[in-house]
């Protein structure tokens, strides 16, 4: 088939769905299976879905703190290091203002979020240096600081997609009809 | 004045020359007798009927001429200049912009690397047409640009579909290619007019993180439909390849619409701001969403409430409730001709022009005032008018050398139109705290008019009328 040829029957598949342009895709994809993209597949979802094995409690994660984090997020999560550096405990509530700083505590709809974000990107100047059961930890360490869940409380697969986030029920979506 | 009586001023050093609003007597007259389109006012201050730009350019280009010939101005006798006498600089292989334009240049928010995010912002005000080059395309990067290998770089494509596949630079580049026009924005573009206070800066600084290319690249459709996507997958997690791996969810409802994979911007392979060798493009959503570096993407059944889709990229309502998913960059105008930092010189004919967009469709009508929005004249729109994408809009004004205050205000195909600021705020709420610098981001999404005000000298001020 001539270039034109191809371009022709692209647009004709375009303009007729799905079908048509599965039969005249050029399909150059190498075919992979899911363990050749094992390392890569590290996006968590909030179900839970894709946590990786491995565990983590809030004691265990204020050792890694100290060490790993505490230098931009201050002590004990505080912030205060620089003004972008943020603090990741405590935070005003929503009705303060448009311009209220959102953080974990007043925002987050999920904690499978903190979870996931420091996994693929912290510390920020060594994105996945971390172990999943220091990742685990960290986010049962910042859980605590903000009473979400208890000191002893012990995360993994099975428990942190069980805590509930106090800002979770309050996200309206404005387009519903474009999902 | 009868412009009968119309006499040319002698300046006294030889040059004879009218002001302006006597010229235009004359153009009046001129115009009158070939049947031009009226420089009657359309609008109050001084905004002129735009149809007379539209005929072709005609009419104000050939009034001009009239009056020169009416004048018969002698000019300075004409002398070559120095680069006309010599043999000039070699030809480069790229090349770039005069030495002259040294100053047109984007504003950065972290000029020295600080070990944090980066944003560079267009310069609006300095530039023309509707295309941004791609050096001064707005920027904005979480963890620094990767230095990206692009024979190394990888694009896979898994989860709920039949077969995962790896694509290369080389092997998209076989495909058969799309180009369109798009307009990509931050979904913080505009942020400091949440300020209760109008800041004193220039379109840039407001409205600087928005730009528009011709992009080029691979329908996503076509290469999803070659994974063989299960009809039950409802998002997609597009992933990039930088420090942070940068992710975001899309609906798949939207990469059937008219999502790319785009590897060229305005002809060139794209920029490593902006997201080189490969990014997501999805025309009208927040630029955020618009994945750069793209290396995953994979189907799923549900959102992954990233970090920037939960936190950055949302917003607050008044009263407390917040908007998640909200996606589409609204309705949106502004002026940059004239804007905060050009001045006006003189009295006389200007056209006042901007950029106009809409995350929803195209551009119908823009709509202008010169007297703070007490009345409206249309103005011109330039075409080819694309979906999601810049359209530039003029109108002509004769400014009488008094205060006058311009705004431009959009409307698109689908019934939406920009709102004034008043209404916007009324709605999405101003920020509390004062809003110091242009480079904060009190909240997400602002689209309402901006105003600018000329006063008696041709300063003009950023005001919210």
């Amino acid at each position: 088939m001539s270039t034109r040829n191809v371009i022709a029957a692209t647009a004709l598949a375009l303009a007729f769905g799905a079908g048509p342009a599965m039969a005249q895709s050029p399909g150059l994809g190498k075919p992979l299976t899911e363990a050749d993209i094992k390392q890569w597949d590290i996006a968590v979802l909030p179900d839970g879905s894709n946590l990786p094995p491995g565990s983590g409690t809030p004691a265990k994660g204020a050792k890694i703190f100290a060490e790993k984090c505490s230098a931009c997020h201050g002590d004990a999560a505080k912030g205060g290091v620089a003004p972008f550096y943020p603090a990741l405990v405590g935070g005003q509530p929503l009705t303060n203002g448009i311009d209220t700083v959102k953080t974990i505590a007043n925002y987050y709809a999920y904690p499978t979020t903190i979870f996931d974000y420091t996994r693929r990107a912290m510390p920020y100047n060594m994105p996945r240096s971390l172990t999943d059961d220091e990742v685990y930890s960290l986010t049962a360490y910042i859980l605590a600081l903000n009473n979400f869940i208890g000191q002893d409380d012990v995360m993994d697969a099975n428990t942190l997609p069980k805590v509930k986030m106090p800002n979770r029920d309050n996200f309206i979506m404005p387009y519903p009809d474009r999902l | 004045m009868d412009s009968r009586q119309v006499v040319p001023q002698d300046d006294g050093v030889g040059k004879v020359h009218m002001a302006p609003p006597i010229r235009e007597e004359i153009m009046g007259q001129w115009r009158r007798r070939r049947g031009a389109p009226s420089l009657d006012d359309v609008a109050g201050n001084g905004l002129i009927n735009r149809r007379a730009l539209l005929g072709r350019g005609f009419a104000i280009a050939g009034a001009v001429g009239a009056a020169g010939t009416v004048t018969g101005a002698a000019a300075e006798p004409l002398i070559d200049a120095p680069w006309s006498l010599e043999f000039g600089q070699i030809t480069p292989p790229v090349q770039t912009p005069s030495p002259f334009e040294k100053d047109v240049t984007r504003a950065l928010s972290n000029p020295n690397g600080e070990f944090r995010n980066s944003h560079a912002r267009t310069p609006h005000h300095l530039i023309g047409g509707t295309v941004t080059p791609n050096g001064l395309h707005f920027s904005i990067n979480h963890c620094g640009i990767p230095n990206i290998d692009p024979a190394q770089h990888k694009l896979v494509i898994h989860g709920m579909v039949r077969q995962p596949l790896e694509f290369t630079l080389e092997s998209l580049s076989r495909y058969p290619l799309v180009s369109r026009m798009a307009f990509v924005e931050c979904a913080g573009n505009s942020a400091p007019m949440f300020s209760k206070v109008p800041l004193q800066t220039t379109v840039q600084m407001l409205h600087g993180l928005v730009s528009n290319s011709e992009w080029t690249g691979v329908p996503l459709s076509m290469l999803l439909d070659e994974a063989g996507i299960d009809p039950k997958a409802k998002w997609l997690i597009a992933e990039g390849a930088d420090a942070q791996m940068l992710d975001r969810s899309v609906p798949v409802k939207k990469a059937y619409d008219d999502a790319l994979i785009a590897i060229y911007q305005n002809g060139e392979h794209l920029m490593p701001g902006n997201g080189y060798p490969m990014r997501l493009l999805l025309p009208g959503y927040q630029g955020n969403m618009n994945v750069k570096f793209v290396h995953r993407i994979k189907v799923v059944d549900q959102p992954a409430y990233s970090y920037f889709e939960t936190k950055n990229y949302s917003q607050i309502l008044p009263g407390g409730k917040t908007w998640r998913f909200h996606f589409v960059m609204e309705v949106k105008s502004f002026i940059t001709h004239p804007s905060f930092g050009l001045s006006l010189k003189e009295p006389g004919l200007y056209a006042i022009s901007g950029v106009a967009y809409s995350g929803t469709g195209r551009i119908s009508k823009v709509l202008v005032s010169a007297d703070g929005g007490k009345s409206w004249g249309e103005a011109a729109l330039q075409g080819p008018i694309h979906e999601k994408a810049f359209t530039r809009f003029v109108m002509p004004w004769r400014w009488d050398g008094q205060p006058a205050t311009l705004l431009s205000r959009a409307y698109d195909d689908g019934g939406n139109v920009q709102p004034l600021r008043t209404d916007f705020v009324a709605q999405r709420g101003e920020a509390v705290n004062p809003v110091t610098t242009p480079l904060a981001f009190p909240n997400q999404h602002y689209n309402s008019t901006t105003s600018w005000a000329v006063d008696n000298k041709g300063e003009i001020k950023h005001v919210y009328a």
